[in-house]
């Protein structure tokens, strides 16, 4: 592999081998009285059959607004979609109508919202709420034996104890993980071939954490499943995801497979924030803290959007944006938005640990 | 550090009882929340509890910060009882105990600039002249890191990191001796938390003050704690040095909740000991050993009857409860994890 940086052009061709989906330049913003507020300002990634991918950033990155416009749900009426493409399975998202984006809801590419206290209804059954799915995309044509059984298989696949009797629960009968885990049960009802998970475990204790992760990694080995987990932990990406990308102000600043940005980080922000983060496998004497705080929405910089909180930022980063950088280190997939990396050599200056 | 012990926890325990009917009020139950736990705080020291929801540690605070009676046993500040304080040693008493919230969105008033949010603790509890507290408010603010120009403005103009820097000032105008901090950093972002964490260990060299830190992130207790104690359901299960801790953690309790932490990096892979249902009701715990019914090592009647107490391990300051450590039992094979 050549060390010299090239200037990725053409984003056609980095994909390749399975992709279910391929995200390109993907524009959200949100139309405000006051400002149009760019929540997602060109986003680019693609996704493989069976893998986890990890979309990280903190609160106003983006990232639960991009999630949302793969399903052409993003916040309205103020969120519009202004441009960009998504391809599934070599069909654009974009050029849906709402009857065919339903067909694609759920059955297709379902999700998983953080808070599983408000993604159930109170006043219906966990039985109810789980045969839905299977009566909304298949039609009433199931006779109540064989939905009441698939149901109570479905349950235990996400190891709920006793379904027979569980079924007819109301969701304040559950703790936290359980009703968690039926939410999982209802993404998973229809087969889907993505799995958006936002947050899944934030709501969740330590311990039931665990539990959940694990049950997401088993139903994708039997399912093969591929999940976007969306999330600002870089504990879940380095447990669970294949690739990752770090959104920092409706961006992607860095995006590769999880070893390289764990070993070589090479944007200033995502190398920050890695070393900035407490260790519980180590004794860390200081920790590394970025100066100064998000841009607030519709303040964007002009250039690059870390530019005012970067230790190397100069006066062209201030305005102008990088263009992405591929072919970094040892990985073809890893890119990066910075201007610093004409410099083949250039490496962020490692924090003291 | 921690020469001299500022707090005491004697044996104490918070139950709430659950009543039944309107009118005539009757008691069929008790939520055991803080079931006879015991330390201590030094001076300059920051003590973790660590603990899933429901545990108690939350209770543990509001018992020490005067807003809850405890059912059972002494909470001592400098040998002295907190709850028989009365007069002026009780106001006294909310001058050295304080204490910074986990939201700085919900715990300063909106309607108040940053000035006398700051400053309302030594208004209420001392005679400062104006220029006084004007003078101590804007050491203060810049102590923790704020232009002082920016005194007269209200919480929404700042953001979260700043709010938060905002609390931990009022916190500390009084020169407390102990600061209570519920979940100090996890409202706030994660490239803010390094600031705030760094912050809170500052201020804590510079004022001389101990810390009781209400944490579930275990990377946190790590970085910030001298000492940890671990909670679950009421009781405190294993209590240490925070290295040694880490180094060594004991408890099959503590061994699971490590194991169940989120990895720094990819490479590291732990063994899993992922626990099977969920923590029992405080309303009715188990029989001897809270977490027996989880364990994946428990022993027989040992665990399921006999209630254990927090036993020192070889004289290593490391106290741990459980049935495996029990007296006259030959001490297990920890294998230390790296």
């Amino acid at each position: 592999m050549s060390n010299e940086p090239t200037l990725r052009k053409n984003t056609t061709q980095r994909a390749n081998g399975n992709v279910i989906l391929d995200v390109k330049d993907l524009r959200t913003y949100l139309f405000t009285k006051k400002a149009v507020v760019k929540a997602v300002d060109g986003v680019s990634f693609f996704l493989r059959k069976g893998e986890t991918f990890g979309i990280v950033g903190e609160s106003g990155s983006g990232k639960s607004t991009t999630a949302l416009s793969l399903l052409r749900m993003e916040p309205k009426p103020a969120g519009r979609i202004v441009g960009g493409e998504i391809w599934f399975y070599g069909e654009n998202i974009l050029d849906k109508n709402e009857k065919e984006m339903r067909k694609i809801r759920g059955s297709r590419i379902s999700m998983i919202l953080q808070d599983p206290q408000t993604s159930l209804n109170p006043v219906f059954t966990i039985g109810n709420q789980v045969s839905e799915a299977f009566t909304v995309q298949e039609g009433r044509k199931n006779n109540q034996g064989t939905l009441l059984q698939r149901v109570i298989d479905l349950l235990r696949k996400v190891n709920i104890a006793a379904p027979e009797r569980r079924f007819s629960d109301y969701p304040h009968q559950m703790s936290g993980g359980m009703k968690q885990r039926v939410v999982g049960a209802i993404s998973i009802s229809c087969a889907p071939d993505i799995v958006i998970a936002d947050e899944p475990t934030s709501a969740l204790d330590l311990t039931i954490q665990a539990q959940y992760l694990r049950l997401l990694r088993e139903i994708q080995q039997t399912t093969g499943i591929s999940i976007i987990f969306i999330t600002h932990d870089f504990g879940i990406v380095a447990k669970m995801c294949d690739r990752v990308a770090i959104m920092y102000a409706g961006k992607i600043v860095e995006h590769g497979p999880v070893r390289a940005i764990f070993n070589h980080p090479l944007h200033p922000y995502t190398h920050a924030l890695i070393s900035s983060v407490p260790r519980m496998e180590a004794r860390v004497e200081r920790l590394f803290s970025i100066p100064g705080q998000l841009p607030a929405p519709g303040e964007m910089p002009a250039g690059c959007r870390f530019a005012p909180r970067c230790m190397y930022a100069d006066d062209r980063c201030h305005k102008e944006y990088p263009p992405t950088f591929g072919g970094l280190s040892e990985h073809t997939e890893h890119t990066t938005d910075c201007w610093r990396l004409e410099d083949p050599t250039w490496e962020p200056k490692s924090y003291s640990r | 550090m921690g020469t001299e012990i500022l707090l005491q926890v004697n044996n104490v325990k918070k139950y709430f009882p659950i009543t039944k009917g309107l009118l005539f009020v009757k008691t069929i139950g008790q939520v055991k929340a803080v079931d006879d736990i015991s330390f201590t705080i030094g001076e300059s020291e920051t003590l973790a509890l660590v603990g899933e929801s429901g545990c108690g540690k939350t209770t543990t605070a509001r018992l020490i910060l005067l807003l809850e009676q405890p059912t059972h046993g002494e909470i001592l500040l400098d040998g002295k009882d907190i709850y028989a304080l009365q007069g002026d040693d009780y106001r006294r008493y909310r001058d050295r105990v304080q204490a910074v919230f986990q939201d700085p969105w919900s715990s300063l008033n909106p309607r108040i600039q940053v000035r006398d949010i700051v400053a309302e603790p030594i208004i209420v509890n001392h005679k400062l002249s104006r220029q006084e507290i004007r003078d101590r408010v804007e050491k203060i603010l810049v102590d923790v890191g704020l232009d002082p120009v920016h005194a007269d403005r209200f919480p929404h103009e700042f953001s979260g990191g700043q709010r938060q820097r905002i609390a931990v000032g009022s916190a500390l105008i009084s020169n407390p001796q102990l600061i209570v901090l519920d979940e100090p950093v996890s409202a706030l972002d994660v490239s803010i938390r390094a600031q705030i964490m760094n912050l809170l260990r500052d201020v804590q060299k510079q004022y001389h003050v101990s810390y009781l830190l209400i944490v579930h992130d275990l990377a946190t207790a790590r970085y910030m704690a001298h000492k940890i104690a671990v909670m679950y359901l009421g009781k405190i299960v294993e209590y240490a040095k925070t290295e040694e801790l880490f180094n060594n953690p004991v408890h099959p309790y503590t061994k699971a909740l490590f194991s169940a932490a989120l990895p720094s990096h990819p490479d590291i892979q732990r063994e899993e000991i992922i626990l099977h249902g969920e923590v029992p009701s405080p309303i009715d715990p188990p029989t001897g050993c809270p977490f027996h019914p989880r364990c994946p090592m428990k022993i027989g009647t040992v665990c399921e009857k006999e209630i254990q107490t927090l036993r020192c391990k070889d004289n290593t300051e490391h106290w741990v409860s459980c049935g495996l450590y029990a007296e006259g039992r030959p001490e297990p094979e920890t294998g230390r994890q790296q």
